[in-house]
């Protein structure tokens, strides 16, 4: 069992869980809060890594950190290394790749908020932020477990963009996904085996405590409306 | 927002709004918003039906819409000029606004939800504010429930505090009492007026319940189809109403189509003629304009039913005519007489029983010259 692996994809999907709430609440604030045409924009943009191939997302965003571009070289000289086949390229690459499952449940739970609460926060003088914190997230805190455990899920089963922008450089960017693939190349039918059946084991049991969670009141963990 | 720690009483001041919007309401209902009017320190009741555009007119006030044109200010504070392009966001209006809704908060307490509006305040002094506004509001014991766990007259006085207690410079309140019984609607009413001798801010309480004009009127305009059609005391725009929205919802149950047939200055009265018949009715005399409809109302209270041809009356309008049907409701009876023109009558059940009252029995309506209303439009 290649327990570095395991460990670096726990990091990863850790790392890029807390990167995405700290993104995906105001993003999801300004999408059900905002008004403007502008804003159905956003949220085609904030959907698309649902639907595009993960090769695509993980070619562009490797040509884009690499040296060939002005963002890749601006960020190499601020790092001192160049995001791809990094963990911190990876990080990035994972942000993207999983926003739609931190967004979509937190659109989801904040637009099911009574809006007449909205206006009586704002008719008592708070700014827009102090709703986000003080009413929309109370409220729609299950949305927010929700969006917490696919966002870590979903990081933690990435391969493509991962692959494409990590390579397998071990303890820096082989993760499990990446760890199985490679024992599969090796015939390492075994190997590979006991490595599947963890995520399997893994995913599920994490799954199932969400669903769980669920039951006991209901609630919307997949925000399609 | 002005959150000084004194209690000094705010400076009295005008809320002055003059504004025109599109009015989307569903099918036929859509029509322009366009009033113009002040309101002083007190009450002033907005009054009218469902549809009339009286909540609109409020969300403009607190900046939830924004009018097409016009200008809403306190004083002189400008809130809105779409001439100067000047539009305030709602959290920096100092307006109160109480929503039909209520809107209490459902994951915070009582409490919590008083001090929402105090956050820019030092901890001590919002304490004491929100204790003294719960003490005025008598809902102190409830400081630490939520809202669900308080009864819907306890949640009234909780939004009302909860506004109240950030000494807006305005008050709004949409049809704030209108799921209340009467005692406690007139309890909370009785603690809002002994708040606004304090605070002296225009208050404007929309309301389609004619007792609730009569309960706090001082002045009352009434608004139909996003037009101010009657402005004045209650008595004036419920009792004399000269439009046929107003005189509807100020019950009148019967308003009667008609055409003037002579005029008799002499003695004060006219004679209009209901249209489709030969009913003859004796009216006050009115300045109408003869080129327009003409309506009289007559409260179905007013008439008087007699089983007999009645005779040494003073009252003028006298006609035969048969029972069309009879129905009771709750502690009332509604009839329909025909005498050539149909009138609904309410009259009481002892009175049906005395009077052997029966569909299609024979009967005489009565009614005096001045319990028929002129209505028309101005």
């Amino acid at each position: 069992m290649d327990w570095q692996a395991l460990a670096l994809t726990l990091k990863l999907a850790s790392v890029t869980t807390v990167i995405l709430l700290a993104i995906a609440i105001p993003l999801a604030s300004l999408l059900v809060l905002g008004r403007g045409r502008w804003l159905a924009a956003l949220e085609a943009l904030a959907a698309l890594p649902l639907v595009l191939p993960p090769t695509v997302l993980g070619f562009f965003l490797l040509v884009l950190l690499g040296p060939r571009t002005a963002v890749g070289r601006g960020i190499t000289a601020i790092l001192g290394h160049p995001l791809a086949f990094s963990f911190d390229g990876l990080v990035v690459g994972s942000v993207i790749y999983s926003l739609p499952f931190a967004v979509q449940p937190l659109v989801a739970g904040f637009a099911a908020i009574d809006p007449a609460l909205v206006d009586a926060a704002r008719l008592l003088g708070a700014s827009s932020s102090r709703i986000v914190f003080t009413l929309l997230v109370p409220l729609a805190r299950r949305s927010l477990v929700a969006a917490a455990v696919l966002s870590f899920l979903h990081t933690v089963g990435e391969f493509g963009v991962v692959l494409m922008i990590g390579g397998n450089i071990p303890g820096a960017t082989r993760t499990i996904s990446i760890l199985i693939f490679d024992q599969v190349e090796a015939l390492d039918y075994a190997a590979a085996n006991r490595t599947a059946l963890l995520l399997l084991v893994l995913c599920f049991a994490i799954l199932a405590a969400l669903y769980g969670l669920r039951k006991r009141a209901a609630w919307n963990v997949w925000g399609w409306k | 927002m002005e959150m000084s720690g004194q209690v000094a009483p705010a400076p009295v001041h005008e809320l002055s709004v003059r504004m025109r919007k599109a009015y989307l309401g569903e099918g036929a209902s859509s029509f322009t918003l366009d009033v113009d009017f002040t309101a002083a320190a007190g009450f002033t009741i907005l009054f009218g039906a469902s549809g009339a555009g009286k909540t609109t007119l409020l969300d403009c006030i607190a900046g939830l819409q924004a009018p097409e044109a016009g200008r809403i200010a306190i004083g002189q504070t400008g809130l809105f000029d779409s001439g100067a392009g000047l539009n305030i966001s709602p959290n920096r209006r100092s307006v109160g606004y109480l929503l039909q809704s209520l809107a209490l908060f459902p994951h915070m307490t009582v409490a919590q939800n008083v001090q929402y509006g105090l956050d820019g305040l030092h901890e001590s002094e919002r304490q004491t504010r929100c204790g003294q506004i719960l003490e005025q509001f008598r809902i102190s014991a409830l400081a630490s429930r939520r809202p669900e766990e308080i009864s819907g007259g306890e949640r009234q006085r909780a939004a009302l505090a909860r506004t109240l207690v950030t000494r807006p410079r305005a008050l709004l309140l949409d049809e704030p009492l209108t799921a209340l019984d009467a005692v406690t609607k007139s309890q909370i009413l009785d603690d809002l007026r002994a708040w606004n001798r304090e605070q002296q801010i225009p208050v404007l309480y929309v309301t389609h319940q004619r007792e609730e004009v009569f309960a706090l009127g001082e002045n009352v305009i009434a608004l139909d189809a996003g037009r101010i059609v009657a402005r004045g005391s209650p008595h004036e725009v419920l009792h004399r109403p000269q439009s046929e929205t107003v005189a509807q919802l100020a019950g009148f149950e019967n308003i009667l189509e008609c055409v003037l047939v002579a005029g008799h200055p002499e003695q004060g009265t006219m004679t209009c003629r209901v249209a489709g018949s030969t009913l003859d009715l004796e009216v006050p005399l009115s300045r109408i304009d003869q080129s327009r409809p003409l309506r009289i109302g007559i409260r179905a209270g007013d008439i008087l039913l007699a089983s007999l041809p009645p005779q040494g009356l003073s009252a003028r309008n006298v006609f035969a005519g048969s029972i069309t049907s009879l129905q009771q409701r709750d502690v009332m009876v509604v009839a329909r007489v025909n005498c050539g023109a149909e009138f609904e009558v309410h009259l009481t059940p002892g009175a049906r029983e005395s009077l052997h009252l029966e569909p299609g029995g024979a009967v005489w309506l009565v009614m005096k010259t001045y319990s028929c209303q002129v209505l028309q439009e101005n």
